[in-house]
């Protein structure tokens, strides 16, 4: 089976211990993480893990079974980039004086849709959300000029189809 | 002194009582019902050992001679009543020494709360003497672990963890408890924990699975039941029963399923994998429809994965959905409680026999018979078999004792030839294999179910990995039968040597010492035989015993043990030699 990029998605009660418990899950089975994010999610005290993986069907699902059958796990998902809506971001930090010197740089700001976070004496800061190819473009294009420190985050996705989450909370809170 | 039953209705009546949380602890262990626990104290628990001498005439604490035994003994205790285990030591050296009980326990789904010791909330992360990260440690071996850090989380966490440990999939739990948490005082009340919100123990299930499943076995014309520990821990023994006889089915039981169904049951056809009978494995790849009854599919059981039961139809019956599909692909899954699904589909089964299909299995049986079972139970060569003290045992015990066995060939002699009437009475590592469990196992086994006879059954390997703990036998007089199986190797690896390796037997020629001595020293009366003609006397001597008894039997030194599906191959590539 072929590998493909699949975006896990876990809403889970907030606890202090389970990233441990998920990332033993990876390591466990030899699967890179290619990202990671946590965050709050739509629903009040749930949190919402977004993890990155190429892996195949097979592997994908098997995984998600075992993340989801931890405790405070409430509901793990997987998609394909078809089915989610996604984005990364990136932070750019370059000489100020480039932004007055290199016509070129303030053509990419405008063509990347990139924003201005700061601009200093010494320094600037661009900051650009979009897909990893647009950032990885943008990277390319700001490379020849010298970047003094670039960071991009993990992906954060959201699915096309509901994700019922409150329904089963609801659903567990009956069962108690 | 609080009474238990002060507790409960205090509880009721939901007043507090200030206490420490060391205190707390107990309240709690008295609350789930904990009359007994097994543990090793140390700096980081001692407030808790504290409270322990003061609830003695409520709560029994056995101090094991090594925390892995406090563990398996907690094993063995549950295995046999169905109730939670618990085990106790302290931080760093203690906590770390429990490891290995709670993977086996997590691999063999078995109920245990562990309860170890931290050093003060204030040291954390600090390097301080003793301190060691539990948590992370036993986070991939444990159902769930937590660390309290203060007094008031004691009644919550403790509830939370006996709940999860014994519902739906048990498993082992962890919680580590700070010193300051186990001097504080705080207002204790207790209350029960009746469920988690993130956490379904036990899926509902789908009529419409089972009305498949029926149909699938309803049209069967070479149906196969495989049934596992699911059967034991949702306690359908009854209802496996019932199904196999009313739909004729051939029903064979993984190493932990074993006692779940009268082994002298006519359509008990013996025990899958590795080294289980012949015609069940055989006859795994011939049948047209498998019916996988609370067993997981473990690589042990199923040989080389391509080459399994890929002709049949498979129907799952599994608690845990992690497991549908993780191995072998279901046609049909039918998740839940295995006592409620066969109750479902009970009365959906028409009457059936399967003759033609049995008597399959009947002559597989006697090819097995012939060639490997006979000469076993009634070898006509000089040197002891380990299948004919299993026999010796079986007679003296009229089937009725418990039998927990360590791991190594005896283990595989053992599973094979011990006979069982009643269920919960097989204990064994199954899903670890961890050598030295059973002597501890067997303490804890005895304790739960004082009114049995408990055999345990080690090789001289296994014994010298848990050797100490016949302390507590000695100290405690616990009545257990321990048969030491001495082939002066480390067997099984010397088999595969043996067969694999072109006999270099690398490390496992074992020049041991005098073990009736060993059991002498510790005031275990004790004999060693090594001719036939003295072995049914010796089983019936020890079995007679009121007290503990140590019987080592000298046995054939390089026996394999076969039937054997060798590593990689296929089910249908089972070895007779
Ligand atoms: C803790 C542990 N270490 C190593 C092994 C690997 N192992 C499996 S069986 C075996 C030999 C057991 O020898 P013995 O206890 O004498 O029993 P026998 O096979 O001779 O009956 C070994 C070393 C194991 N299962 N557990």
């Amino acid at each position: 089976m072929e590998k493909e990029t699949f975006t896990i998605s876990v809403y889970s009660e907030n606890n202090v211990g389970l990233l441990n418990r998920i990332s033993g899950i990876f390591l466990k089975r030899h699967v890179n993480v290619e990202s990671l994010n946590v965050s709050k999610s739509e629903i009040d005290g749930v949190s919402k893990f977004t993890i990155v993986i190429i892996e195949t069907y097979e592997a994908a699902r098997k995984i998600v079974g075992q993340i989801e059958k931890q405790i405070e796990v409430i509901k793990a998902y997987f998609h394909t980039n078809d089915e989610t809506i996604y984005q990364e971001s990136a932070l750019f930090k370059i000489k100020s004086s480039l932004l007055f010197d290199e016509r070129q740089i303030q053509n990419i700001i405008k063509e990347s849709n990139s924003q201005i976070v700061t601009v200093s004496r010494d320094f600037f800061v661009l900051s650009k959300t979009g897909r990893r190819s647009e950032v990885d473009e943008m990277h390319s294009q700001l490379e020849p000029f010298g970047i003094m420190q670039f960071v991009r985050s993990g992906r954060i996705a959201i699915t096309k189809a509901e994700m019922p989450i409150s329904t089963l909370l609801e659903e567990f809170n009956l069962n108690k | 002194m609080e009474t238990l039953k002060a507790v409960k209705t205090e509880t009721k009546n939901k007043k507090t009582m200030r206490i420490s949380g060391a205190e707390a602890i107990i309240h709690c262990l008295l609350a789930e019902g904990v009359d007994l626990l097994y543990g090793y104290p140390g700096g980081a628990i001692m407030p808790v050992y504290d409270e322990l001498y003061k609830f003695q005439d409520k709560l029994t604490h056995i101090l094991t001679r090594h925390e892995q035994g406090a563990t398996h003994a907690a094993q063995g205790y549950a295995r046999v009543t169905g109730k939670v285990g618990v085990a106790m030591a302290t931080s760093g050296p203690g906590a770390t020494n429990l490891v290995t009980g709670i993977a086996d326990a997590q691999i063999d789904s078995t109920p245990m709360v562990c309860i170890t010791g931290q050093v003060f909330r204030h040291l954390l992360g600090s390097d301080a003497f003793q301190e060691t990260d539990i948590i992370g440690i036993s986070t991939p071996v444990t159902k769930w672990n937590y660390q309290i850090t203060k007094a008031s989380e004691i009644p919550e966490i403790m509830a939370k963890a006996f709940f999860l440990a014994r519902s739906g999939r048990p498993g082992p739990v962890l919680v580590d408890i700070t010193k300051n948490a186990q001097l504080e005082e705080f207002d204790f009340s207790y209350e029960k924990c009746t469920g988690v919100r993130s956490y379904k123990p036990v899926p509902k299930p789908e009529i419409s699975a089972i009305d498949e499943a029926a149909e699938l076995i309803n049209k069967a014309k070479k149906p196969f039941i495989v049934f596992g520990q699911g059967v034991i821990l949702g306690e359908a023994e009854e209802e496996l029963k019932a199904l196999v006889e009313k739909a004729g089915i051939p029903a064979a039981w993984t190493i932990l399923g074993l006692s779940a169904m009268d082994t002298d049951h006519p359509l008990n056809v013996g025990m899958v994998g590795m080294h289980g009978n012949y015609g069940p494995n055989i006859l795994t790849n011939e049948c047209d429809v498998l019916i996988a009854i609370g067993m997981r599919f473990d690589d042990r059981v199923t040989g080389r994965l391509d080459d399994y039961a890929k002709q049949a139809k498979v129907i799952h019956f599994e608690i845990d959905p992690a497991e549908i599909n993780k191995n072998v692909m279901s046609d049909v899954a039918v998740l839940g409680n295995s006592k409620e699904t066969l109750s479902l589909i009970l009365p959906k089964i028409n009457e059936n026999k399967h003759e033609a299909w049995h008597n399959e299995f009947k002559e597989k049986y006697k090819i097995e018979f012939d060639q490997i079972i006979q000469p076993q139970l009634n070898p006509s060569k000089p040197g002891l078999t380990m299948g004919e003290v299993l026999k010796e045992i079986n007679i003296a015990s009229e089937h009725k004792a418990v039998i927990v066995s360590d791991v190594g060939q005896h283990q595989m002699f053992a599973c094979r030839y011990a006979k069982f009437k009643q269920s919960k009475s097989n204990v064994t590592s199954g899903g670890l294999g961890t050598m030295g469990f059973a002597l501890p196992a067997a303490i804890g086994a005895k304790m739960g179910a004082m009114e049995r006879e408990v055999v345990t059954i080690i090789g001289d390997g296994g014994y010298q990995m848990t050797i100490q703990e016949l302390g507590v036998i000695f100290q405690h007089n616990i009545p257990v039968k321990i048969v030491v199986l001495n082939n002066e190797h480390l067997g099984m690896v010397r088999q595969w040597q043996e067969l694999f390796f072109d006999s270099r037997y690398a490390s496992t020629v074992m020049t041991n010492p005098d073990f009736v001595k060993i059991a002498e020293g510790y005031h275990i009366k004790a004999k060693r035989v090594s001719e036939r003609e003295n072995l049914k006397e010796a089983v019936q001597e020890m079995m007679a015993s009121k007290d503990p008894y140590f019987l080592e039997v000298r046995v054939e030194k390089e026996d394999n043990v076969f039937p054997m599906i060798p590593a990689g191959a296929s089910v249908s590539e089972i070895r007779l030699k």
